[in-house]
């Protein structure tokens, strides 16, 4: 039986300007987040979880757009591994995304939207405009931060930047710092929507036609990464979509072809092309090591919290070596470390998907 | 809670309260929980069996799923003032080269492992010509993890030939613990504390 977590919908105005690592300031600010749960009076059993590269604040109501249940709909709820029953949880929508958080489509001060004036974002200026938004929130230390992938990336950084505001930190498949190959994915998804004619430049919002053709073939690129080879083989193999045999054309003829252009196209409807072009440039910017004079280990020196490390054992885009190089540099500051490597058969996404052994994990960590 | 093993026992009650401890090999945590809750130690863990590190994690325990042989070269020196290794030594790839990464993350470190010299595994060997399958080696030789047998008196030849500093030893029969007298043949299982 469905039910609808009951949640709350809100977006804070932030009431001076957002300084980022570029060297502006954005003004105006707006963050939209959910919550779910009760704070308690004291303000102790509050966890922030960050969502992915094109997740959103809906981590356990259903989709405004598309109606679908909420991305981690299966880890939060009530008796859920991030238990609401006990826990108040936030989402928050990050900077430069389109879903109610100020980004390239937002409205800038001359009354236009932004498009490519946007500035350029870093990771840790998204977790900077979240501490605002816990600030407005009057929560001081969060019970925990939780991510996946960049919302890893971000819990992270926050441990890092703001290490008093976290007593735990869980970073589920992700990384120090974005990998040569990592960049170059992006920059095949940039490319596919810059090449669109119908980006304009990044000046398509009034124009009536967006770079569609463009995002969906970033999407479908990035998709084949979240994947794995044995995931896609044993969900689609070589098989045909509804026909006997190969057209000798260029029709999706297989059934994973099929697929990724049913993805790429279901993203354009709920995604703005600029958007990505901003977060994935972000991502690309993220080296941890780098924000703290090239040693990892000084970005965690002195932190009181707890972590737990999780990587997947058939990630390919982050693989576990790169949760290793962040619990090796936890012990090197002797900060209280878990780690593990869980098996799952669906790559990168297996941090979204049924793997039982992850909730387990979540839940020890968070209680324990 | 469950009694300790006697080995894990006498490691327990000898780990100085307040101090740091990395136990490699933790298991599901049996050792680090009561460590943490009797003696208020800082206890890490390895492990490399990732169902255990779960367990360990629901524990509330801080473990590394990881192989000894390997990544205990991942932490600085003197990281600890314990690295603990039971029942584990026998499986090393080279208990050598472990005992000496056991000693250079922690000051002092507590080795516990099965006697193959013990009488009851003399006697099965001389009288049936085949490899000891006992209480606390179960499991036959082709599936064993154990790839490397020791004896009281190989362990303490080691130790000799590495300069490593006995600081205290406990030799158990079962769940009785013997004098040191005869602990070569008597002993089924011995556990040392170690220093550089």
């Amino acid at each position: 039986m469905a039910t609808v977590l009951s949640s709350t919908s809100s977006t804070v105005l932030l009431d001076k300007p957002l300084q980022l690592d570029s060297g502006q300031a954005l003004d105006r600010v707006t963050i939209a987040y959910e919550t779910y749960g009760e704070l308690a009076p004291d303000k102790s059993n509050a966890i922030l979880v960050h969502h992915a590269l094109t997740g959103d604040q809906h981590v356990a109501s259903p989709h405004p757009i598309t109606g679908k249940p909420g991305w981690w709909d299966r880890m939060i709820g009530p008796g859920k591994p991030i238990d609401t029953n006990r826990f108040f949880v936030i989402c928050a929508n990050v900077i430069g995304s389109c879903m109610g958080s100020t980004g390239p489509a937002s409205e800038a001060a001359d009354g236009g939207r932004y498009g490519m004036r946007f500035p350029v974002i870093t990771i840790r200026d998204m977790v900077r405009a979240q501490v605002a938004l816990l600030d407005a929130l009057g929560i001081g230390q969060l019970h925990a931060v939780v991510g996946g992938s960049m919302g890893g990336m971000q819990a992270l950084s926050l441990a890092a930047n703001f290490p008093e505001r976290a007593a735990r930190v869980l970073a589920i498949a992700t990384t120090p710092r974005h990998s040569a190959q990592n960049i170059a994915f992006h920059e095949v998804g940039r490319q596919a929507i810059m090449a669109d004619p119908n980006w304009q430049g990044g000046d398509y919002y009034d124009s009536g036609s967006t770079p569609d053709k463009g995002l969906a073939v970033a999407r479908m690129a990035a998709h084949i990464t979240y994947l794995s080879e044995a995931g896609l083989t044993g969900k689609f193999g070589r098989r045909l979509q509804d026909r006997e045999a190969k057209s000798f054309g260029f029709d999706a003829d297989f059934q994973v072809e099929s697929y990724l252009r049913y993805q790429g196209l279901a993203f354009t409807d709920r995604f703005d092309a600029n958007s990505y072009l901003y977060i994935t440039r972000a991502m690309d910017y993220f080296d941890l090591a780098e924000e703290h004079g090239g040693r990892l280990a000084d970005a965690f020196a002195g932190t009181p919290a707890r972590f737990c490390v999780v990587s997947f054992d058939t990630d390919w885009l982050y693989p576990t070596a790169e949760s290793r190089a962040i619990v090796h540099a936890l012990n090197a500051v002797a900060a209280p470390v878990s780690f593990v490597e869980l098996s799952a058969p669906y790559g990168h996404d297996s941090f979204l998907l049924e793997v039982p052994s992850l909730d387990r994990v979540i839940t020890g960590f968070l209680n324990g | 809670m469950a009694e300790l093993r006697p080995d894990l026992a006498v490691i327990a009650n000898h780990v100085a309260p307040g101090s740091r401890a990395l136990d490699v090999g933790c298991g599901d945590g049996e050792l680090m929980a009561v460590l943490r809750d009797k003696q208020g130690v800082d206890a890490r863990g390895m492990e490399i069996d990732p169902e255990a590190v779960e367990r360990c994690v629901a524990r509330g325990l801080s473990v590394i799923q990881g192989d000894a042989d390997r990544d205990l070269a991942d932490y600085p020196d003197d990281a600890f003032d314990y690295a603990i290794l039971s029942q584990t030594l026998q499986t090393a790839a080279r208990p050598d080269l472990m005992l000496e990464q056991l000693l250079r993350v922690g000051r002092r470190a507590f080795v516990s492992f099965p006697n193959f010299a013990h009488w009851r595994m003399r006697a099965f060997l001389l009288w049936h010509g085949r490899m000891p399958v006992t209480r606390h080696l179960p499991v036959s030789w082709y599936e064993t993890q154990n790839i490397h047998h020791v004896t009281v008196t190989d362990f303490d030849k080691l130790l000799a030939d590495k300069g490593v500093k006995t600081e205290r030893s406990w030799f158990f029969s079962g769940d009785t613990e013997l004098t040191s007298v005869g602990a070569n043949w008597r002993a089924e299982y011995a556990v040392y504390l170690l220093s550089r």
